[in-house]
């Protein structure tokens, strides 16, 4: 996806990891979406630490994390593997949605 | 899902293999996670459920969101503040979950603005006195625990995870809203009355909030199986009236239900049955607030676009001086 | 584990109350261990008013962001924009606190906050103008963070230990909220034809205003060279503008402060008796 085709679309996903103390790992706690780096991480801050859970946070766009598939014979993910969590959707859901 | 995954055509032996090994999975009460095979239908019901759940969260900012600005103390303010942003958080960290299906928020957004996906129908009711704010907390969000307790086991680790956040979270809600409840009834008798008034309009549209009853629910046999639903509509619709009912005696107000009693032989409270005639009105769009809530959904989405376009024309821009240094 | 047993989990060991409320961030007392005596040398008087206008700014300014809510641009600044509104707010209440303290009367928070008429807020007006769209929100809280942080830092010194500690807090949420809102005029000045003109626009219309903050506390260097840097990384250019005579700070308000303290006040005010 070019940058000027990216201006109309949604802003990018960004993967979020917080250090919750002094001497833990960073660990993955969700994502959210940001037009920069910089906004990604305000917005994780915002998002993710306001009951004070971290003392640290990284983000990273999400298409930019390569993972292992969990069975390499898996052929649902065979055409898109460098993608992690954005797999293009054309399915409908039904409208007689029961209440949750 | 995908046409890319039609295109891959595996033969019918692999798929029967990935099913036995997904079905396997849930056996084990073990997590489905976003790379794994799962069945169609497992992942259309979820996104349905998922997506409908974080559109609850975002549009049920608005009936308490209004009294923000005119809560009659400074505490709570602060206290409806920070709840209501809670459930734009909540929003966020559902709306992640369903997208790790493959769905951009981009289009859920549009399926719930065009009316393709629900919201619970609890928020088409309006919320004319302050009194509301704690019933919306004691009924709503103890309701909405009773839901999604279950749901921090779901099958789908990331919606499983995206729960156990807030059903965090929401505990600290119901609290705030009985606790005001119980200053309130301690207070004038206006504001005892206020509190009484409140509670007969939200009883019977909080019991709803369970759906329908089990017998007319279609979906609901394939979820449990799959466990992405841990418990029937109406088993969860008795837990709350368990619950419910004792705190009711203690904060001194009546449910108004006069069917409403203790049933030795149960162990459980009878109650009336809710108009779920009202339900599906309200739900196909026929409820006192739907059209506003809407409409101000999407007005904000609308008017916002510039903003958003803006901060990634900025993106982009920073990104090619970005590579312009780079090369020169 | 059965789901009662996880509801009773979730349910319990949380009755240190507020405490445990998103209140912006940070939980602990700043005013933990500090000594409410006002110190000799210390004018009583001068401390009120300043405690006084320093909360009416904060307080107003919360109810502005709070219009925000469920109309912000995006999900992610519905959560920012609160966070930013919950520090103001949580500022308020312990300058008003301490207002009651100093003058004797041991009013608390509220009395400060609904229980005086409009004309007797002492904001700067810049804080009660209404939200207009967003490049002028973010413009406003620009220039208000930047005075208030470089007010708060000197503040942070002050001989009355409470405002000290109040300010010191302050210091480290404003510093987050002059952040947010230079990121985003920078976003929205470079962004696109749009949005660079709806913020000269912004610039423009809230310039007036500008100077009524270095009469009520001269810190013009600072914000001067805020936003130097800030509309200078953002492409736009520092606005040119005559002073609109009139102060907030002597409860000369422009006509949107009055709707904005009756709307908050609505219900306190009906209830006069009543407790919450």
């Amino acid at each position: 996806m070019s940058d000027t085709q990216n201006e109309k679309r949604e802003w990018p996903l960004y993967e979020v990891f917080v250090r919750g103390k002094r001497g833990l790992n960073h660990v993955h706690v969700g994502s959210l979406h940001a037009a920069d780096d910089q906004m990604a991480l305000t917005h994780a801050r915002d998002l993710y630490t306001r009951r004070n859970e971290g003392v640290s946070i990284w983000v990273v766009r999400s298409e930019h994390i390569a993972a292992s598939t969990r069975d390499e014979k898996d052929p649902f993910f065979a055409p898109s593997a460098d993608k992690v969590y954005r797999h293009p959707t054309f399915y409908d859901i039904p409208d007689d949605v029961p209440h949750i | 899902m995908s046409t890319a995954h039609a295109a891959a055509s595996p033969d019918s032996d692999a798929v029967q293999e990935l099913e036995s090994q997904f079905d396997a999975t849930i056996a084990r009460d073990q997590r489905i996670e976003p790379r794994d095979w799962m069945p169609e239908g497992y992942r259309k019901t979820l996104v349905r459920q998922i997506a409908q759940h974080a559109h609850s969260e975002i549009i049920g900012m608005q009936p308490e969101g209004e009294w923000i600005t005119r809560a009659p103390s400074l505490r709570r303010k602060s206290i409806l503040f920070a709840k209501v942003q809670d459930e734009a958080g909540h929003g966020l960290y559902l709306y992640s979950a369903a997208e790790t299906l493959g769905i951009d928020r981009a289009e859920l957004t549009q399926r719930l603005l065009e009316g393709r996906q629900k919201y619970s129908s609890i928020f088409n009711y309006p919320t004319p006195s302050f009194a509301d704010v704690g019933v919306i907390g004691w009924f709503v969000d103890g309701a909405a625990i009773c839901n999604q307790v279950p749901l921090c086991r779901s099958s789908y680790g990331p919606y499983a995870r995206a729960m156990v956040r807030i059903c965090k979270e929401e505990s600290f809600h119901q609290r705030q809203g009985y606790e005001l409840l119980l200053t309130m009834m301690r207070g004038t008798r206006e504001q005892r009355e206020m509190v009484q008034d409140a509670v007969d309009r939200w009883w019977w549209a909080s019991l709803m909030m369970f759906g329908p009853p089990d017998d007319d629910s279609p979906n609901s046999a394939q979820s449990m199986a799959w466990k992405i639903k841990r418990h029937s509509n109406d088993e969860l619709r008795q837990r709350f009236v368990d619950m419910t009912v004792p705190q009711a005696a203690k904060l001194g107000v009546t449910l108004p239900d006069p069917e409403l009693r203790w049933n030795e032989e149960r162990g459980h409270h009878d109650y009336g049955t809710p108009d779920y005639s009202e339900l599906k009105r309200v739900i196909s769009g026929d409820g006192p607030c739907n059209a506003e809530r809407m409409e101000r959904r999407r007005a904000a989405h609308e008017e916002g676009a510039w903003v958003r376009e803006a901060a990634s024309a900025h993106a982009a821009k920073q990104a090619a001086r970005a590579r312009a240094e780079a090369a020169a | 584990m059965s789901d009662d047993h996880v509801y009773m989990t979730l349910a319990e060991g949380h009755d240190d109350s507020d405490a445990r409320w998103a209140f912006g961030t940070g939980f602990e007392d700043p005013l933990h261990g500090v000594d409410t005596t006002v110190p000799e040398g210390v004018d009583a008087v001068e401390l009120v008013a300043l405690c006084a206008a320093l909360g009416d700014d904060a307080l107003v300014l919360a109810q502005r962001l709070a219009e925000w809510v469920t109309r912000a641009p995006e999900l992610e600044e519905e959560v920012a924009l609160a966070n930013i509104g919950l520090d103001l707010l949580g500022q308020a209440r312990l300058l008003y606190a301490r207002c009651g303290q100093v003058d004797g009367t041991g009013r608390g928070e509220d009395a400060y906050a609904y229980f005086r008429d409009a004309d007797e807020f002492r904001n700067v007006r810049l804080a009660e103008l209404p939200n207009g769209d967003f490049a002028f929100s973010i413009v406003r809280l620009l220039v208000l963070s930047s005075w208030r942080l470089a007010h708060f830092v000197e503040l942070s010194a002050s001989p009355d230990p409470v405002l000290a500690a109040i300010a010191a807090k302050g210091v480290k949420e404003l510093t987050y909220h002059r952040q947010y809102a230079a990121e985003w005029t920078v976003r929205l000045g470079d962004g696109t034809e749009e949005s660079r003109a709806r913020t000269e626009v912004a610039l423009e219309s809230l310039a007036p205003y500008w100077e009524e903050l270095f009469v009520a506390h001269d810190v013009r260097d600072a914000v001067t060279e805020d936003l130097r840097q800030v509309l200078g990384a953002a492409g736009l250019p520092v606005p040119q503008a005559e002073f609109l005579p009139g102060a907030g700070r002597q409860g000369a308000h422009t006509d949107h402060l009055g709707p904005l303290v009756t709307e908050m006040q609505s219900v306190a005010r009906a209830h006069p008796e009543a407790t919450w």
